[in-house]
């Protein structure tokens, strides 16, 4: 069984917790949304999730999986979007696995890459430069090497922010794909109806853990209320917090 | 008229040694700063070669005061000058999560500040002025080696770390989550730019070298969109200012480090004019469009 436990998790920068004292399990082949205001922390859990960020506090603990399992697709705002590169080369990262930062592409590999630019609907795209992408069409060039990574665990940060209809709706029918193959989801999301419509689980966060668990015992007005409240709070000399963390 | 030719493009150099070398250390010096500036663009760090040659500079004076007019001694100075002030700006950088850029600054002008202070205390001195601001057509046999090792040193890194280099520079928190990240290739990275500004000192001077690395990389921005055919084209511009520049210098009997960094300057200016990305008529008049 491979699943991700969070033992009282505190992440965050500067010794402010965005991530406040969170426990909870992320179960093998479950679909999560995190949700909550803005600044509520989701992006830091992500981070976390992935050891990108060293937690202040508390432990996540990789169970039955390692990082290598895990695939992450970050805000696109992190990404140098006019970087001088075709599709194809930024599409063929997803082997990295296989490649590292050494290795030759084979003919193989090569295949799969236009397989899967096919698959996210960017079929002829490959030589085209990823500036002349629209941001719709980067999102799908992204999916496109998640799936060539063929992790058992996908995060995704804000998938469909700044995404048209169309195409959120086939990158939703590539997740529901993932989610037959029986792989592991947890994405940042906003919109509450999608997360309703497709997400099994939610954690609601807002730097504190609101809730936790089944969407529709989640996402209730006055979670949502308490939601909004603890966000609009800070305080810069907040006390240390008496509950560990060094 | 071929004679007339031969006399302005190819007689200085098939008459004259010294013409050989400098041409022969231009094409040395081309090929490593090519494709560091193509990188030092893409990486968001034009001026940082500014920066570092204003660092390298001081450490190249005072290599002359301590061991007279020696290469080895100044390149060394300049090598450890420069590469003192990129390790600290990284390092602080990353302790106290200010910008790089912000540190560079802070570390070159103490650099800068402390160097003018060491010369000044031994008085005035035309020899260190005219090292500072490069002597290609005296460059000796030791120099051009030191410049073509350099060169070869970076284009086999480049070689060896290029993918990471891109993928770096396109999607960080990808490189990271596949646990191929880390601070090292930024090092690497920094200490290249070091060493091609160090082989380029002697040659144009440490702030002109800068104008060879970044002017043939921002001109071929103009015209092709690959990384690989940025580093080509950039290469290709900065010997083609090497050879324009000594061939100016020779018949004007001008300067040659300005003449080479200012044709490079023309170069780009044309490619501002007509590039086909970006440049100015295409913009301009853009002529028929495609269906679609």
């Amino acid at each position: 069984m491979s699943q991700i436990r969070l033992a009282d998790v505190t992440l965050g920068y500067e010794r402010h917790p965005a991530v406040h004292h969170v426990s909870g399990l992320f179960a093998q082949g479950s679909a999560t949304a995190i949700v909550g205001p803005n600044g509520a922390g989701k992006s830091t859990l992500l981070k976390g999730l992935m050891g990108l960020l060293r937690p202040l506090g508390g432990a996540i603990r990789l169970e039955g999986l390692s990082r290598r399992d895990m695939a992450y697709l970050p805000q696109q705002a992190e990404i140098d979007s006019d970087f001088p590169m075709t599709v194809q080369d930024a599409v063929l990262l997803g082997f990295w696995r296989r490649t590292g930062a050494f290795g030759a592409v084979s003919r193989g590999m090569a295949a799969a890459a236009e397989a899967a630019l096919d698959k996210v609907g960017l079929e002829g795209f490959a030589r085209r430069q990823i500036a002349a992408l629209s941001v719709g069409q980067r999102q799908r060039m992204l999916f496109a090497r998640l799936l060539l990574q063929d992790c058992p665990v996908i995060l995704l940060d804000e998938p469909f922010a700044a995404v048209d209809a169309r195409t959120t709706h086939d990158l939703l029918g590539l997740m529901r794909g993932w989610r037959a193959e029986g792989r592991t989801l947890i994405a940042v999301l906003h919109d509450f109806e999608q997360v309703r419509r497709h997400f099994p689980h939610s954690l609601l966060l807002a730097r504190e853990l609101i809730a936790w668990g089944e969407t529709a015992t989640v996402l209730t007005e006055a979670h949502l209320a308490a939601a909004r409240a603890a966000c609009d709070r800070w305080d810069e000399q907040a006390p240390l917090c008496p509950e560990g963390g060094e | 008229m071929t004679a007339m030719l031969h006399a302005l493009f190819i007689a200085p150099f098939a008459d004259f040694e010294f013409m050989r070398r400098a041409l022969v250390a231009c094409l040395a010096l081309a090929l490593g700063s090519g494709p560091m500036g193509v990188f030092l663009i893409l990486r968001r760090m034009s001026l940082v070669g500014d920066a570092l040659s204003h660092a390298i500079m001081p450490g190249a004076a005072v290599g002359f005061l301590l061991a007279g007019l020696s290469l080895p001694a100044m390149s060394l100075g300049g090598f450890v000058a420069g590469l003192l002030v990129a390790l600290l700006s990284g390092v602080v950088a990353r302790v106290s999560k200010q910008r790089e850029d912000a540190s560079f600054a802070a570390f070159y002008l103490i650099s800068l500040a402390a160097g003018v202070l060491i010369v000044s205390t031994r008085g005035s001195n035309v020899d260190l002025m005219h090292v500072l601001f490069g002597s290609i057509l005296a460059v000796d046999n030791a120099s051009l080696l030191l410049v073509a090792g350099i060169s070869s040193f970076t284009l086999l890194a480049f070689a060896l770390v290029y993918r990471l280099l891109v993928v770096e520079c396109f999607d960080p928190g990808f490189l990271r989550a596949v646990g191929g990240g880390g601070s090292g290739i930024h090092m690497l990275f920094l200490v290249l730019v070091v060493l091609n500004l160090v082989a380029g000192f002697q040659a144009l001077g440490t702030l002109m070298a800068v104008g060879l690395m970044m002017l043939p990389a921002i001109a071929s921005r103009f015209w092709v969109r690959e990384v690989w055919s940025l580093a080509l084209l950039s290469i290709a511009f900065a010997f083609l200012s090497g050879y324009a520049g000594l061939v100016i210098s020779f018949h004007r009997n001008l300067p040659s480090g300005p003449a080479i960094v200012l044709f490079a300057g023309l170069l780009y200016i044309a490619s501002f004019v007509f590039g086909r990305y970006g440049g100015l008529i295409p913009t301009l008049w853009p002529g028929r469009h495609r269906r679609r």
